[in-house]
């Protein structure tokens, strides 16, 4: 790693607590703000006094300056002593519980749909204009066009319910069965992949378009290469820089909650699940947490893609004062 | 020589093109001989045929839109029938191509050394560090600087004459008997230019290499060309020595190119003199000789379509399309508005 590299990497960690901060606040103010949101009277059960309310108003710290409370939910958040308003469970460990579950889809989903979404627009580009390629392009847009809610539901009633080859939903752990790991992710892969799969061929197709028509591409040609080495080495190599830098961005997005419509369809009970839950409830721990977790990852995803992009492709430089 | 058979003969190469507007018939009749060791240079103006002519050669235009006709034998294979495989084998190795920007002709994700090692191992079975001398000791050869420091820079690292200079280097890689040079001189500063052309004539001398050189500009041609192809409209309009197309230019769009250069030896003209009208379509050239409606001297029998030939007795290897007798030419010429004033 270049000194270049290095700073660059240190600023944009930096940069990551400020955004985090931000998050944090923006958070923590729109939950004292929006009705109906007043922890103490929601843990106070039904139709409860005014003196209970104010004895858990008072044991609970929510009667302190904002700020105060603020700064006592950030610290717990740290030392991963922060517990759920509504079942008084500790948060940190419910994520834990569910982080491998979303890792385990965004990361066998964000692999099939790279590799199919390569294998498609690669040879969509070389059919470009011709029946496979027009059918090829209307598949795709159904593909970006369905919900992944909706698409994961029929799935789950056809293939799960009715047809009883998958599971319909539920997750096991990969050291307890990995077949069985597997065959409950099936689905949810599927489900999760198909709009990126639409999209990334597309863009994959028009970057290897342009790309066949570049200077270097004749140059290779011309060299007495094989096509194939012409189109693997050259071609392909160039296109997919946009696309993997695309990939970057949406890995973090999909485990920073673009996982949770997948998450809670087939209830794998991850951390999308459990962001879905907590909201619903307007538990303000977990959702702190869960917010923090997403922006965790989205931020450090931007971070990784932008040093991937200055390895695939020499021209772009990290630190500022070296480029030119 | 004259016994030996040509390195590259060319005979009625036509490529024409299929467009949404209609066929382009960019290329036409093309015929002329290359031998070994000698600098042919085809020149003209945009749209000519001339940078096609030199795509077809290496099989670059091939693909469903490009109807190609005629005959290119090179080192006894004729390259407009030969499978993609065989041109594979020949381009690269026995004849390599020299593109017009080399700051777009290089893949910016590799290394220059790398781009020019993998051009050695498509054609012969060398392991990686033999290649690699082999680049470092071919970029030393065309002239770039600390090339041992330079063998792992990308080619943005380089400047465009530089980057010439690797493209000369990667060309030469596999001594080639033949090498195509499409306008390289044309993206770059004019004390590069120069450079390039020296390295071009030092190489040709050096290694008996021939040069297809394509250029625009006649002034290069004077430079290194032994023999020189003029070409308009898709077709080649005279066709001979240096000397010949210099002192004795029989063709009027040729007395139009030379006009239109500015000489030290003669007086400054107020104005450059330059050839009125605008380069044919080729969707629909002209009927007949395709400089007709530019040329100042036309009459009725330039509707037909003139041959390639010898017109002067003394001059059997001097050809050209042009309908006008030698005689009324040299006439002609010298009061011709095509050559300007002095």
């Amino acid at each position: 790693m270049s000194s270049g590299m290095a700073r660059f990497v240190i600023r944009r960690l930096l940069s990551m607590l400020l955004v985090l901060f931000a998050v944090s606040v923006i958070v923590f103010l729109i939950f004292n703000v929006i009705p109906n949101s007043d922890p103490a009277v929601r843990m106070a059960g039904k139709i409860p006094t005014e003196t209970q309310v104010e004895a858990i108003r008072e044991e609970w710290g929510f009667d302190e300056p904002l700020y105060v409370q603020y700064a006592t939910m950030m610290k717990k958040l740290f030392t991963g002593e922060t517990i759920s308003y509504s079942n008084q469970q500790n948060v940190t460990e419910e994520i834990w519980k569910g982080l491998p579950r979303t890792l385990s889809l965004a990361v066998g989903a964000a692999l099939i749909w790279m590799a199919f979404a390569i294998a498609l627009g690669l040879y969509s580009a070389l059919r470009a204009g011709r029946l496979s390629d027009r059918f090829l392009n209307v598949l795709a847009l159904i593909g970006i066009s369905m919900p992944v809610f909706w698409l994961g539901a029929l799935m789950s009633y056809y293939l799960g319910h009715k047809l009883g080859i998958f599971p319909t939903g539920g997750y096991v752990e990969f050291t307890e069965n990995p077949l069985d790991w597997f065959w409950h992710l099936v689905m949810p892969w599927t489900a999760l992949s198909v709009l990126f799969i639409g999209f990334y061929s597309r863009v994959l197709r028009s970057d290897v378009l342009e790309t066949m028509g570049e200077d270097y591409v004749r140059t290779a040609r011309a060299k007495g290469l094989s096509e194939r080495r012409v189109l693997l080495k050259h071609v392909l190599r160039n296109s997919l820089i946009p696309i993997i830098t695309l990939w970057g961005l949406d890995f973090g997005a999909v485990i920073g909650g673009a996982a949770i419509l997948t998450e809670t369809v087939f209830s794998l009970q991850g951390v999308g699940e459990y962001a879905a839950e907590s909201i619903k409830q307007t538990d303000l721990p977990p959702i702190m947490a869960v917010t923090m977790f997403g922006a965790f990852f989205i931020v450090i995803f931007n971070t990784v893609v932008d040093v991937a992009y200055a390895a695939l492709d020499p021209r772009i430089r990290l630190d500022a004062e070296g480029s030119r | 020589m004259s016994a030996q058979a040509p390195l590259l003969d060319v005979r009625d190469l036509a490529v024409s093109f299929t467009t949404e507007e209609g066929a382009v018939q960019a290329a036409d009749g093309v015929s002329f001989e290359l031998r070994a060791g000698e600098v042919l240079a085809v020149v003209g103006e945009s749209g000519s045929g001339k940078s096609v002519t030199a795509a077809t050669l290496m099989g670059l235009t091939r693909g469903p839109n490009a109807t190609i006709s005629g005959t290119a034998v090179f080192e006894g294979t004729e390259l407009v029938a030969a499978s993609d495989e065989e041109l594979q084998r020949i381009r690269g190795n026995r004849m390599a191509m020299v593109f017009q920007d080399p700051l777009s002709s290089l893949d910016p994700v590799y290394r220059v050394a790398d781009q020019i090692v993998e051009q050695i191992r498509a054609h012969r079975d060398t392991d990686k560090e033999e290649a690699r001398e082999r680049a470092i000791e071919l970029m030393e050869a065309v002239g770039i600087p600390d090339a041992v420091g330079r063998a792992d820079a990308y080619p943005h690292e380089f400047s465009g004459g530089m980057r010439q200079r690797v493209m000369i280097a990667m060309a030469l890689s596999l001594d080639p008997a033949l090498l195509i040079a499409d306008e390289p001189t044309t993206a770059l500063d004019v004390t590069i230019q120069a450079q390039i052309i020296d390295l071009l004539r030092e190489l040709n001398r050096s290694r008996e290499l021939a040069v297809l050189l394509i250029t625009h500009d006649i002034g290069v041609v004077a430079e290194i060309a032994d023999r020189v192809a003029v070409m308009y409209g898709g077709r080649i309009v005279e066709y001979g020595t240096a000397e010949e197309i210099f002192y004795d230019p029989q063709h009027p769009y040729t007395w139009g190119l030379l006009g239109s250069l500015t000489r030290i030896d003669r007086p400054r003209p107020q104005r450059l003199p330059q050839i009125p009208g605008m380069p044919p379509s080729l969707i629909a050239p002209p009927e007949g000789c395709h400089f007709r409606p530019r040329c100042p001297h036309a009459f009725d029998r330039c509707v037909e379509v003139p041959g390639l030939e010898a017109r002067l007795p003394a001059a059997p290897g001097h050809l050209d399309r042009c309908w006008l007798e030698p005689e009324r030419k040299s006439e002609l010429q010298k009061t011709s508005p095509l050559r300007g004033p002095g």
